[in-house]
């Protein structure tokens, strides 16, 4: 019998040691839910870590009110059946003042309504540590970040500057006001994630899933039509595709692809031999070069 | 295509052939590496090449990073793959690596985390980050260039993470027209120094990033003259694997998780061994035993978990455990200790002081402890032990520690999680140090206390009165010496038993061997401490005045008494005024550089955030500050 944990079993114990010692180390932590793949995973590493209690930290969601209508449903769901608190937070001075995605554009309407929001909310509540799901696989700018990342009491990251990270040994120090972004699945890849959902049976929005929804072409981009604020051209029709989303945020900057994949084996198969990477579907990326460690410093998970 | 199996499943028609490709998946092992070696010798550009070649650079990717290398590269005419990996802003602009990127890819055989480190020394301490956790490290060499001082560092850092591992990727080639001659010597060169740090296996490989010879690729043309592996081969043939749950069980307690009165669990990641319901074990530092009663988890209670596993345990019997505790096989208990000598490389810009208070972290243990002694630093590029009185930014040494409590652990080179540590500055809250614990020191257990008869309440109450330490802090002339001895006087004719430790005095006997270099300070205000505690003990109240200009010294002076005995006094007059008074005429001969590290003018003096009294001695007069002082002591309840 062979005593070595497999690949997976050892991403996993590095999640769990994570959220432990977060919960162990910080007087008021949060988790980062954000209700797409990897923030289920995340949930479900922190339903594994305190069992057989609940999670003794609440779930944070900032909700930019452009999100899926699924995504909301499955969220109030979800954290109802664990038991746990759920906040959520949207910038309501961003809301008066209207920004959003169509009139905003992406790089506005992200800022305000999603960084500004972030930074609102982990102020009003004193959070001290916010646990988060981003992968090192997933962006240059993240494959350099720590697991324990420190942010100053403006809520910003210097990446020129990082402390040292040595073994699963984690500074945890900070004075008043600063805080830790704590990334429990930096080491895992979308096909990690993937394959560990289907180990665990961990369950996921149905977006992910192929379907067919009503889209729109905008630049090339395939955008559901969620509900009717989206500007349509006169006389144009949402058409008919199967499609799925391989990443869920704001529905008009989330850009579904064309798929036939209706299981997770299938979605795994697709993952495996696509040759696009998961974040050009975000379409925030691609404003500016270095965007993302841009976005990162000011205080965007 | 770098993996077959891709292919395979590209072709699967059913949901059972994706099933069982994922069951093929899930059993391949994951080794974990570095690159490492001197700044551009192609590191990031070799990691570059590996995803590159195997397929694993996306359609968007590769058209991004096409744009980059026309802006960014430093390739002419082609596209830079070191742009894949230094995704900093700042790399992008300077073309290095400043911090680790951790980068992921598969072959058939086998899962890879890489950790591309910098090459400059500045960040020596990323390339240690990187080297903490890997199984193996490819060091490169420019062709070139051969080996270099930072081969060499690395070489050796590598060697003190237990890496045992390495591949000596000999890069360039094709600017040294792939010369047999040129890497043969190389290679003589390196194992010729490697020789001392004990690696298992060395594996030279002649390559070029650039043109991915040798990486991916056999270059039979280039080079016919070698028969050895290609890089890729090479790592999947790295037999890294040590079985850590064949080690006595070990399991520190990182979390106690306790919902209600009827469920107790502690939390943890086994660090070595495997561990059973029944398994008799004892609870370290407390020494209390139980057996293990059940091994909890989501899915249903375990028989068995191993190392590397994190676990919820429960124990048969409710004896005390807490986090940093640290759960051991009763038949092979951890050692426990207060000292222990270490290697301990320094990773802060502030040089690490002997005696100085820092915090230390191992696995969910923290206790406050100083370096004791400096033993020996290495000097890398000759691998041998120089002396040193402290250690700088990037410097290896070998030392003695002493913890305020003590820890369990094992030996670093016996089990690496149970033996590591990371230094902490309690100030700035920077990770300053990695350490490796070597061996630790009896000396500890063998001096025992002599218990005395006559305590300290005793002969505080002999006195009627409270002992306290009143610490005067503040740059020189700003009057310090002078409020102390007013305050005395006051206290005296209250019918208060005193002392005093003034700086200049203590310097002409006690500390008259210490001078004024940041080491010696230390060393003279731990003394004074010492001191100023035997006082206490004895019941008296002592006022010592004294520049005390670091803050760490001063916790580490309050430490020495009990929490209510110890009164800060920042006797607080601006730099400009104390020069201006200049009662010793130092602050003139500082100035025109006849006296060195002088507190305020070469030498920082770092005022207190948050002392018991603060006196503005830059405008009263000395004995409005001196009654403030006794009025303060009243308040306090410390006189009547
Ligand atoms: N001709 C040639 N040039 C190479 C080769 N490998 C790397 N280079 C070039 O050497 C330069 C430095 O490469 P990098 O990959 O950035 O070096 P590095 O070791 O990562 O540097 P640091 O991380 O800053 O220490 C770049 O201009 C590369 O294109 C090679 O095999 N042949
Ligand atoms: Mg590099």
């Amino acid at each position: 019998m062979s005593e070595r944990l497999t690949h997976l079993r050892r991403l996993e114990a590095e999640g769990l040691h994570i959220m432990r010692e977060v919960a162990a180390c910080f007087e008021r932590p949060v988790l980062m839910y954000s209700i797409g793949k990897d923030s289920s995973v995340l949930l479900h590493l922190a339903q594994k870590a305190f069992y057989p209690a609940p999670p003794p930290f609440p779930l944070l969601h900032i909700d930019t009110t452009w999100k899926f209508k699924e995504m909301i449903q499955f969220r109030d769901r979800r954290a109802a059946e664990i038991g746990m608190d759920l906040i959520v937070h949207t910038n309501q001075e961003g809301l008066r003042q209207g920004v959003n995605p169509f009139a905003s554009g992406s790089a506005v309407h992200t800022d305000v309504m999603k960084t500004q929001a972030l930074k609102q909310a982990l102020d009003m509540y004193r959070f001290d540590a916010a646990i988060g799901g981003a992968r090192r696989d997933e962006e240059k700018s993240r494959a350099k970040e720590r697991v324990f990342s420190f942010r100053s009491s403006a809520h910003r990251w210097d990446p020129k500057n990082q402390r040292p990270e040595l073994w699963n040994l984690y500074n945890t120090r900070i004075s008043k006001g600063e805080s830790i972004r704590a990334f429990p699945i930096s080491n895992w890849t979308e096909l990690d994630i993937w394959q560990y959902i289907h180990l665990e049976g961990i369950e996921i929005p149905s977006l992910y899933f192929a379907k067919e929804r009503p889209v729109v072409a905008r630049e090339g981009q395939l955008i559901m039509v969620d509900d009717d604020r989206i500007p349509m051209a006169p006389g144009e029709q949402p058409m008919m595709k199967t499609v799925r989303f391989r990443t869920l945020g704001c529905y008009p900057l989330t850009a579904a692809i064309e798929s036939e994949a209706k299981t997770l084996p299938e979605i795994i198969r697709e993952t495996l031999v696509t040759r696009t990477s998961e974040r050009q579907g975000r379409i925030i990326d691609h404003d500016q070069a270095g965007s993302m460690e841009k976005k990162k410093q000011e205080g965007y998970f | 295509m770098a993996d077959p199996a891709l292919q395979a499943i590209a072709d699967a028609e059913t949901q059972e052939e994706i099933e069982r490709f994922l069951v093929e998946q899930e059993r391949k092992d994951l080794l974990r590496f570095i690159t490492c070696g001197s700044v551009d010798d192609g590191k990031s550009t070799l990691i570059g090449r590996l995803l590159f070649d195997s397929k694993l650079i996306f359609e968007d990717q590769l058209s991004a990073l096409e744009r980059d290398s026309k802006s960014a590269g430093t390739v002419r005419d082609g596209i830079d793959l070191a742009l894949l990996v230094d995704g900093l802003q700042a790399e992008r602009e300077q073309g290095i690596t400043i911090d680790v990127a951790y980068r992921f890819f598969a072959t058939d055989k086998r899962k890879f985390i890489v950790a591309d480190t910098p090459g400059h020394e500045q960040y020596t301490r990323n390339m240690a980050t990187g080297a903490s956790t890997a199984d193996a490290a490819v060091i490169l060499i420019d062709a070139r260039k051969g080996v270099l001082t930072q081969t060499r560092r690395h070489s050796f850092i590598a060697h003190l993470m237990g890496i045992r591992h390495v591949v000596l990727a000999v890069n360039k080639m094709d600017l040294v027209g792939f010369d047999r001659a040129i890497f043969e010597e190389i290679v003589a060169d390196y194992r010729a120094f490697a020789e001392a740090l004990d690696f298992e296996t060395v594996t030279a490989i002649p390559l070029s990033a650039l043109t991915g010879d040798n990486v991916l690729r056999r270059a039979a043309e280039a080079t016919p003259w070698y028969d050895g592996p290609t890089l890729i081969e090479a790592l999947e043939g790295i037999d890294a694997a040590r079985d850590w749950s064949a080690l006595p069980f070990r399991l520190p307690v990182q979390y106690v998780n306790r919902p209600d009165l009827n469920f107790r669990g502690f939390c943890g990641t086994i660090t070595g061994g495997r561990v059973r319901p029944g398994d008799a074990v004892v609870v370290t530092p407390s020494g209390k035993a139980t057996r293990i009663a059940r091994i909890v988890d989501f899915h249903g209670d375990l028989d068995e978990a191993v190392a590397g596993q994190s676990v919820t345990l429960t124990l048969e019997d409710e004896i005390d455990v807490s986090r940093g505790d640290v759960i051991a096989a009763e038949a092979a208990p951890a050692q426990v200790t207060d000292q222990f000598a270490a290697h301990i490389i320094w990773m802060a810009e502030a040089e690490m002081l002997p005696e100085r208070q820092y915090l230390f972290k191992f696995g969910s243990q923290t206790a406050n402890g100083a370096v004791t002694e400096l033993k020996h630093q290495v000097n890398v590029n000759t691998l041998e032990h120089g002396s040193a009185k402290t250690a700088t930014l990037n410097d290896v040494v070998f030392c003695n520690v002493a913890l305020d409590r003590p820890i369990a652990y094992d030996p670093y080179r016996e089990n690496r999680e149970a033996g590591a540590f990371i230094i902490i500055d309690r100030y700035s809250n920077q990770t300053v140090g990695a350490g490796m614990i070597a061996f630790g020191l009896r000396r500890a257990t063998n001096l025992q206390w002599q218990a005395l008869d006559v305590d300290k309440p005793t002969r505080a109450a002999a006195k009627g009165q409270k002992p306290a330490v009143l610490w005067f802090t503040g740059l020189s002339g700003a009057g310090k010496s002078t409020v102390a001895n007013l305050v005395e006087r006051k206290l005296t004719r209250l019918g208060r038993h005193t002392y005093t430790l003034d700086g200049d005095n203590v310097r002409h006997g006690l500390n008259r061997d210490l001078g004024f270099t940041d080491v010696d300070r230390v060393e003279n205000i731990r003394r004074v401490g010492e001191v100023a505690k035997l006082f206490v003990d004895a019941g008296l109240i002592v006022l010592v005045s004294f520049i005390s200009p670091f803050r760490s010294e001063r916790a580490m002076a309050r430490e020495l008494v009990e929490e209510d005995e110890f009164v800060e006094i920042f006797v607080d007059a601006p730099l400009a005024v104390c020069e201006r008074r200049d009662p010793k005429g130092l602050y003139a001969k500082a100035r025109a550089g006849a006296i060195k590290n002088f507190t305020g003018v070469d030498s920082p003096y770092e005022p207190p955030e948050t002392p018991e009294l603060r006196l503005a001695a830059g405008d009263r007069p000395a004995e409005d500050l001196a009654e403030d002082v006794v009025a303060y002591l009243r308040a306090r309840g410390l006189i009547d």
